[in-house]
Formats: structure tokens, C-alpha cells, sequence
């Protein structure tokens, strides 16, 4: 298997030695669609991990139960260590559509969880702009969200959640809406501030290839109903030359071997 | 339902044609065009004022001068302070009123259930037959005036704001909550903003109909103010005078109009500003 670490089955993976989110006996259905069953999953602190699996698998439906955003039926979510069912100080979501409100700047946006928050204006300003710089929006500070492309406004979404300095970030499709090159670009964005911001990132997705890409754990998520398939960690050396990585023979091995394993879920 | 179907219909009419004139207002040339559709509505007037259509029907020259004169005699004036009065409170009332119940209709079930079957029926009856009702229990005073407007501008303000607070943007509730948003802050920061484009188009509704309750009130029930300046002249015969009266408050209406959608853009929507 060269450099990847394949664990396969749906029995429970030894937890890693510092795990940030512990996920245990998960499920979730909806009417008479047995949405998830008995999820059980540990995310290393500091890592990416990605959610990758066919449509209706039940990807956006555990993160936003890792979010708190959604009830689950069974089981719990654990952060640091300590059980939680609603939205948290410790997490911050990124959202498929951007839930970017129309009416506020780009800096506003960006504040607006600290804003909620009750940090002062100034105070909360001074932070967006930070990291309104982080994601290379600067100069974009009072453009309302209908002057920005889905690609920009996607970095205000990542912004707001980068603000108020959550350990966990959980980004759900994030690139869907945004168009092939600054999805690249986006992609290279987050792998540099994986190693810069010292985050944890879940990351929600179904292209085979950004997994590969940017994450160091895919878990493999089987449909109908959405079970833990397969974990796999992809050694990629990412320090270089990111289209050397996409031509990488461990890259295109493990893109291969993650598709021979979904192929029998796609008719 | 036919009901509800209307006040969308209209709201969207007022909502699109609003952004229109905000398209106009990047302050170049549709400022002259405006002058222009002016000066032609004039000058048709005034040509029918001449041929004549009918001897009742001044020309706008005699129209505009009438109007002077009852500016300089204090006419208009006083008819005025008379019918501003329950006009701006009953339309400030139905304004607080309208908002908050229609805020609370769209939030809370019970009250949905409770309160907006009453402002259907409402919307639906032509209101001004209540208008003699409601001076037989108030009387002819500043109250029934006030009432009069209310119950024609409260329905479609109740019946918008509620429509509006419904159809909120349901992903960014669930961001705010995310963020950890208690939910005064949802109703303010993320309600309240993404349903006031509706809930305006409804308030400019709202002063319209307020206009038309207070006109009916003054020309049905209680002859005082601009109903009864317009009653006078009609009686006199003073066509110019009376046409004048008319189209003052239609003047004043449409300013009343303006000034509110400037408001919303202002405070409320910076960002179609210059869309
Ligand atoms: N609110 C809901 N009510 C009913 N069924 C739902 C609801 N949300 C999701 N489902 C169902 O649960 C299953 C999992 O949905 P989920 O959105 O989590 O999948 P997903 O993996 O994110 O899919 P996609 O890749 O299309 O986003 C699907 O079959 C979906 O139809
Ligand atoms: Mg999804």
C-alpha cells in the first residue's frame, strides 16, 4: 500500500493519540430514511479530515450534528473531551451556500460572530480585518457580498469562521458553488492555513481528488444507510510544488483506490 | 387566499418598480427624464383643461395659481394642520402596530392562528364601509379620523411584515445560530434586516391606504380639513381651487412615499444603494 495507511471495516478505529472530536454511536433518521447508523469516528486535533462519500450519504448530516445544528437521534459528540448537542464557542461552520448576509460589508460579515458575541466594534473590526487579509480579501473591506464572486465570497464565509478563533472548523462543500480554478486556488489557501492557524478542519466533500488533496484522514462514508466504509491517510508530502503533488504516483494511487472502493455504490 | 395572492402581487409591483427609481437615483440623466414626463403630463393638462373635456376641468395654469392663492389665504394651510394630525398618528401607529404584530404572527404560531384570519377578511372587505360605523361609536372627532386610517393602512402592513418574517432566509437562521445567536439577536440582526424589503413595500401600502382613510373620513363623516376644502370649492364651483386640494395631498402622498424608500435604503438596505 506504499505510503497510506488503510484501515478497513466499520468496527471502531483505535483512537489516535489526541483526538479533538470524538464521535460515538451516531445515528440519525429522517421519516423512513435511516439517514446514519452508528457513526463512531475520532478527529486528531490539528488535522484536516475529510467526509467524502456518494450523494445522500449522510456527510452534511453528521457535520451539522458535530455542529450541534441538527438533533441526532442516538449517541453522542464529545469536543475536548466534553459532551455537546448545540452550537458551541469551539466550533465554527463554513456553509455550502456562504449565509452571507446581503445587507452587511464584508467587513461586517466577517465581525459577525463576534458581533453576537458582544465584542466592541472596534475590537471585532480590527480582527476581521485580519483575516479578511488571511484569506486575500484585502481591499474588499466595504464591497457587499452581490459585488464579490462565489469563489469571494466563499473566503468571507471561511473569514467569519477563522474570526472567532474556534479550534474546530467544519466546512460543509465548501468549493461546491465555486467555479474550477479558484477552487484550486481555495485549495492550496487551506492547506496553508491548516499549517499556520494550528485549526482542526472537518472538511465535507464528494470530489475524490480534493480529499486526496488536502486532507491527512478521509473517512470513507457508505450510503443507505451512511456508515463509516473505510479511513484512510494519505501521506502527501504538500510542502511542494502543488501541481507536482497533483501528478504525485502516491496522490494518483490513492485517488484510485478510494474510487475502486465507491465505484460499487454508483450504478 | 385570493387575498394574500394580492398583497404579493402588489408588494412585488411596489418592490420592483421601487428598485427602478433606485436604479434612477445614481443622479445622471433619468433626473431629466423625470422632468420631461413632468413637463408632458403638464402640458397634456393643460390642453385638455382648453378644449375643454368638460367645464368642470381646469387647465393646470388656472390649477397652479388657484393653488397659490390658497397657499396665500391660509386655506391650505389650516386644512392641513386638521388632517396631518390623524393622518401621522394613525399612520405611525399602524406603522409600530402593523410591524410589530405581523413580527410576532410570523414567529409565533398561536398568534398566526389568532390574528391574521382577522386581517385577511379585512384586506378583503372594502374597509370604507366601516368608516360611518366608526364615526357612529367615536363621533366625528380626531379619533374616528385616526381609526379611519388605521383600518385601512394595519392590513396590508400586519399581512406583509408576517409574509415576510415567514419567508426569512432559512440558511442564515441557521448560521446566526451557529454563531451562537440568542434569538432577540435573530429577530434584529438577521429577521428584521432580510424582511425589510417587504415589510417597506408594505408600509408604503400602508401610507397610501392611510391617505385614502383619512380623505374618506374628512369627505364621508367629518367635513373638516382637505375632505372638506375639496367639498367646499366642489360646491362653489371653484374647479381650480378644488383640483388644486386634490392634487396637493396626491403631491403630498407621493413625497410621504419617497421619503420612506429613502429611509429603507438608508438605514435598512445600504447595499441596493447603488445595485
Ligand atoms: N431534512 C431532511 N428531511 C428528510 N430527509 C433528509 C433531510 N436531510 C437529509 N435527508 C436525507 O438524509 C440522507 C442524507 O442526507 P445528507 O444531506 O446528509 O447527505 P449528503 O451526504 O450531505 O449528500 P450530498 O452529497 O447530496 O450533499 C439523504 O438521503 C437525504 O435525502
Ligand atoms: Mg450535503
Amino acid at each position: 500500500m506504499g505510503a497510506t495507511a488503510l484501515r478497513n471495516g466499520p468496527s471502531p478505529v483505535p483512537a489516535p493519540i489526541d483526538s479533538i472530536v470524538e464521535v460515538r454511536g451516531i445515528s440519525k433518521t429522517y421519516g423512513n430514511v435511516e439517514a446514519l447508523r452508528g457513526i463512531d469516528l475520532d478527529f486528531p486535533r490539528g488535522k484536516l479530515t475529510s467526509l467524502l462519500g456518494p450523494s445522500g450519504c449522510g456527510k452534511t448530516t453528521l457535520l451539522k450534528i458535530i455542529a450541534g445544528l441538527i438533533r441526532a437521534d442516538g449517541g453522542t459528540v464529545a469536543i475536548n473531551g466534553k459532551r455537546v448537542s448545540a452550537p458551541g464557542p469551539e466550533r465554527a461552520f463554513v456553509f455550502q451556500d456562504f449565509a452571507l448576509m446581503p445587507w452587511a460589508t464584508v467587513t461586517r460579515n466577517v465581525a459577525f460572530g463576534l458581533e453576537l458575541r458582544g465584542t466592541n466594534k472596534a475590537e471585532r473590526e480590527e480582527i476581521a480585518r485580519r483575516y479578511i487579509a488571511e484569506v486575500g480579501l484585502a481591499g474588499f473591506e466595504d464591497k457587499y457580498p452581490h459585488e464579490l464572486s462565489g469563489g469571494m465570497r466563499q473566503r468571507v464565509g471561511l473569514a467569519r469562521a477563522l474570526s472567532v478563533d474556534a479550534d474546530v472548523l467544519l466546512l460543509d462543500e465548501p468549493f461546491s458553488a465555486v467555479d474550477e480554478q479558484n477552487r484550486r486556488k481555495f485549495q492550496e489557501d487551506l492547506i496553508r492555513l491548516r499549517t499556520n492557524q494550528n485549526k482542526t478542519f472537518i472538511f465535507v466533500t464528494h470530489s475524490i481528488e480534493e480529499a486526496v488533496y488536502i486532507s491527512d484522514r478521509i473517512v470513507l462514508l457508505s450510503p443507505r444507510p451512511g456508515r463509516v466504509s473505510q479511513i484512510i491517510e494519505p501521506e502527501i508530502d504538500r510542502s511542494g510544488d502543488p501541481e507536482r503533488i497533483h501528478r504525485d504516483r502516491h496522490y494518483l494511487d490513492t485517488v484510485d483506490e478510494i474510487w475502486q472502493g465507491l465505484k460499487q455504490y454508483v450504478e | 387566499m385570493a387575498v394574500s395572492i394580492r398583497t404579493d402581487g402588489e408588494a412585488a409591483g411596489l418592490a420592483s418598480s421601487s428598485n427602478r427609481s433606485a436604479t434612477g437615483a445614481s443622479w445622471d440623466q433619468p433626473i431629466l427624464l423625470r422632468l420631461v414626463s413632468i413637463a408632458l403630463f403638464a402640458g397634456i393638462w393643460e390642453v385638455a383643461g382648453r378644449i375643454p373635456v368638460s367645464f368642470a376641468f381646469p387647465t393646470f395654469s388656472d390649477t397652479v395659481v388657484a393653488f397659490f392663492g390658497l397657499l396665500a389665504d391660509g386655506s391650505l394651510a389650516t386644512a392641513y394642520l386638521s388632517t396631518l394630525q390623524p393622518l401621522v398618528l394613525g399612520v405611525v401607529l399602524s406603522a409600530f402596530l402593523g410591524v410589530s404584530l405581523g413580527t410576532i404572527c410570523g414567529l409565533w404560531r398561536t398568534g398566526e392562528w389568532l390574528v391574521i384570519p382577522v386581517f385577511i377578511v379585512l384586506q378583503a372587505a372594502p374597509v370604507a364601509a366601516f368608516i360611518p360605523m366608526v364615526t357612529f361609536v367615536y363621533g366625528i372627532g380626531m379619533t374616528a379620523k385616526t381609526l379611519a386610517v388605521m383600518i385601512l393602512a394595519l392590513p396590508v402592513i400586519v399581512l406583509n411584515t408576517y409574509k415576510a418574517v415567514r419567508n426569512v432566509n432559512e440558511s442564515l437562521l441557521v448560521m446566526c445560530r451557529s454563531f451562537l445567536g440568542t434569538n432577540w439577536q435573530t429577530v434584529a440582526k438577521i429577521i428584521l434586516p432580510d424582511a425589510s424589503p417587504v415589510i417597506f413595500a408594505g408600509l408604503r401600502l400602508g401610507v397610501a391606504a392611510g391617505f385614502v382613510g383619512v380623505v374618506l373620513a374628512e369627505l364621508l363623516i367629518t367635513p373638516t380639513g382637505i375632505g372638506d376644502l375639496i367639498t367646499f370649492h366642489r360646491s362653489r364651483a371653484d374647479y381650480a381651487e378644488m383640483y388644486a386640494t386634490i392634487a396637493s395631498i396626491i403631491a403630498l402622498s407621493t413625497l410621504t412615499l419617497v421619503f420612506l424608500q429613502w429611509v429603507e435604503v438608508r438605514v435598512f438596505r445600504p447595499e441596493s444603494r447603488g445595485a
